[in-house]
């Protein structure tokens, strides 16, 4: 069903526009924000996890930490060296960013707000085909890297850039063939109907959220198709430090190795944001309390959700040794393809066998 | 009116890229401007509706094998053309040739008074519409192609691997 | 309100484009681009000509004509690879002799 962004509210074109500028400004700040903080949260996990404080000088808990770092990375020398291939050198990053940041827009947040006489969705903008907005953005992402790994006129660069460009594009087909077997259960491509369609319980108290509905081989392809797109431990081997220098980032200095690092993270809270989607309800969850308080409880289930995403990502970087090449293809392609294909088969079977 | 615009603003980035193409002596910066042609593609394939056509362009094509094509380019090393008696031959024939068919072509297209116009967003494609037709008309079409496409993957696979090296004899059979 | 022949021009410069990058360039990995390009071009007078006629099934050969691309791409460039090994080169007028 297409969902309109007015309910039963008719909107002017110009408020319109001024409340998708707001949902716009206040969407992609809140995404920054989370990115920097999910590198606070990073360095804070892995130090305890390896029995040392991280960051703590710096405000209480080290909250301030990526203040500093952002001010470290600003005035940090912008080194360009002679024999780089400049024009992509420049927009190889840049790409990177653009579409790491972009795919937040057809993500939903939460339900419908009424603020006095105008209410809108908790979303920028729902379209039919949600689902493959973000899958084909993801899929644009590979360039960033690739044009970084070449453009810097360097062997490691060169090989760090194929490696994850091929990496990627290997398990991007997993990912998108373990969200079949959702897609085939809500019967439609759009989000908030993906959401929407695991609202409820059963039993009484087990929510009905896909994980528990059936889809639990599926949300574990996702999330190793997920550490693979976003090229984290265990399958790091593009950028790791001890194995080619630093892959394809190794030319880059300051203010342009600082929108890679932001790239990365941006991926991730995506990624987190579409499992909590699609396999965990998204922002369903007990509501109660007075109407102000209901209006905002499910966003902070959604937070929460994310928020334990993005801790198991860091949990799961810093437990696991990572893969070599030719073990880590293998993989996506022996193993995971066809476990994914398996998957949608006995979903569709099923759900045929029930209608 | 907005239509138009938007229609005239995509189709300019699709011209500009497709005549990049053409002009640029680097094979990556040829692959950049493709990208560049498809991405705009899918915003006019957006325009007249067909929003799943528009999603699929992006994923396969701007986003598979033109990736195929960049690893391919940043593989092989490729570097600038060179200039042969061949390509200058083409140039000054080629050229002339396509422009004058394709003159002849956008005039006879244009002054046809019977063209309707499409209202944007003219047939939703949306992706249960595809699938009824994909799975019942289509549906001899849609097998063979996935035959197809086994067949591909298998020839690229044994056309791309390696020369296999003759073995000696072994060392144990002395 | 556009009208169809827009549409159809801009596919036909598209193919047109595609014909002249195939003609004039030496390198083969462009010339496979522009068969890539003349594809695009078709494709979107499928589309436009779907809108047109109100019938759906425009939109459904844009995929298959996808999927031929897609199987040519892939083969194509794994010849590309082959002959690379053993000629060393991408110029296509280099490729001109049956002996290596």
């Amino acid at each position: 069903m297409p969902h309109q962004n007015t309910k039963d509210i008719s909107l002017s074109i110009t408020t319109f526009i001024i409340i998708s500028i707001i949902k716009s400004l206040a969407v992609v700040s809140v995404l920054l924000t989370a990115v920097a903080y999910s590198v606070w949260l990073e360095r804070k996990v892995s130090a305890r996890i390896q029995n040392r404080w991280g960051p703590t000088r710096v405000g209480p808990f080290g909250l301030l930490q990526p203040l500093a770092d952002g001010a470290k990375f600003i005035f940090k020398e912008d080194l360009t060296q002679p024999h780089v291939y400049k024009p992509l050198y420049i927009a190889a990053p840049i790409i990177a960013l653009v579409f790491a940041i972009t795919s937040i827009s057809v993500i939903p947040f939460g339900n419908w707000v009424t603020v006095g006489p105008w209410g809108t969705y908790l979303q920028i903008t729902d379209v039919n085909i949600g689902l493959l907005v973000v899958l084909g953005i993801t899929s644009m992402g590979v360039y960033g890297i690739a044009l970084a790994g070449w453009s810097s006129n360097n062997k490691y660069s060169l090989l760090g850039g194929l490696r994850a460009s091929a990496q990627m594009v290997s398990y991007e087909v997993s990912l998108g063939l373990s969200l079949v077997g959702v897609l085939i259960m809500a019967g439609s491509l759009s989000l908030r109907d993906i959401v929407d369609a695991q609202g409820g319980v059963f039993w009484g108290f087990i929510p009905r959220w896909n994980i528990f509905h059936g889809q639990t081989i599926a949300f574990f392809i996702y999330l190793i198709s997920a550490y693979a797109e976003t090229n984290r431990t265990p399958f790091d081997l593009p950028e790791a430090e001890s194995e080619l220098v630093a892959g394809y980032h190794t030319e880059y200095s300051a203010m342009k190795f600082a929108m890679f690092f932001m790239a990365e993270y941006a991926n991730m809270v995506t990624v987190a944001c579409l499992a909590t989607l699609l396999f965990l309800g998204g922002w369903h969850g007990p509501i109660f309390g007075p109407p102000i308080l209901q209006a905002l409880m499910p966003v902070f289930w959604f937070c929460l959700k994310v928020f334990f995403f993005i801790f198991l990502y860091v949990w799961v970087r810093w437990t696991l040794p990572r893969f070599r090449y030719d073990q880590l293809m293998a993989f996506g392609w022996k193993v995971l393809l066809p476990l994914a294909v398996a998957n949608v088969l006995v979903t569709a079977l099923i759900v045929a066998w029930r209608a | 009116m907005f239509h138009l615009i938007l229609f005239l603003f995509f189709g300019a980035i699709c011209v500009a890229g497709a005549v990049n193409l053409l002009v640029q002596s680097h094979p990556i910066n040829s692959a950049l401007s493709l990208i560049a042609v498809m991405a705009s593609l899918a915003a006019e394939y957006l325009l007249l509706g067909a929003e799943f056509v528009a999603a699929v362009q992006v994923i396969v094509y701007a986003g598979a094998i033109m990736v195929l094509f960049v690893i391919t380019i940043m593989l092989l090393n490729a570097g600038k053309e060179e200039r042969t008696k061949g390509s200058r031959v083409a140039i000054q024939i080629g050229v002339p040739g396509v422009l004058i068919g394709g003159v002849l072509v956008a005039w006879t297209l244009l002054h046809r008074s019977d063209m309707q116009s499409i209202p944007i967003g003219a047939l939703r494609g949306d992706p249960r519409a595809i699938a009824r037709l994909l799975f019942h008309q289509f549906l001899l079409p849609f097998e063979v192609t996935s035959v197809l496409i086994l067949i591909a993957i298998m020839g690229a696979v044994v056309l791309a691997s390696p020369p296999a090296v003759a073995r000696g004899p072994r060392k144990d059979e002395g | 309100m556009v009208p169809l022949s827009y549409y159809l021009v801009l596919s036909g410069i598209l193919f047109a484009c595609g014909v002249l990058g195939f003609l004039i360039k030496r390198n083969i990995i462009t010339i496979f681009m522009s068969i890539e390009l003349m594809l695009n071009g078709v494709n979107l007078s499928f589309v436009a000509f779907a809108a047109h006629w109100h019938a759906l099934s425009g939109q459904v050969f844009v995929f298959f004509v996808m999927v031929v691309a897609a199987a040519e791409a892939a083969v194509g460039l794994a010849i590309i690879i082959a002959v690379y090994r053993t000629r060393e080169t991408l110029n296509v007028d280099r490729v001109n002799l049956l002996k290596l």
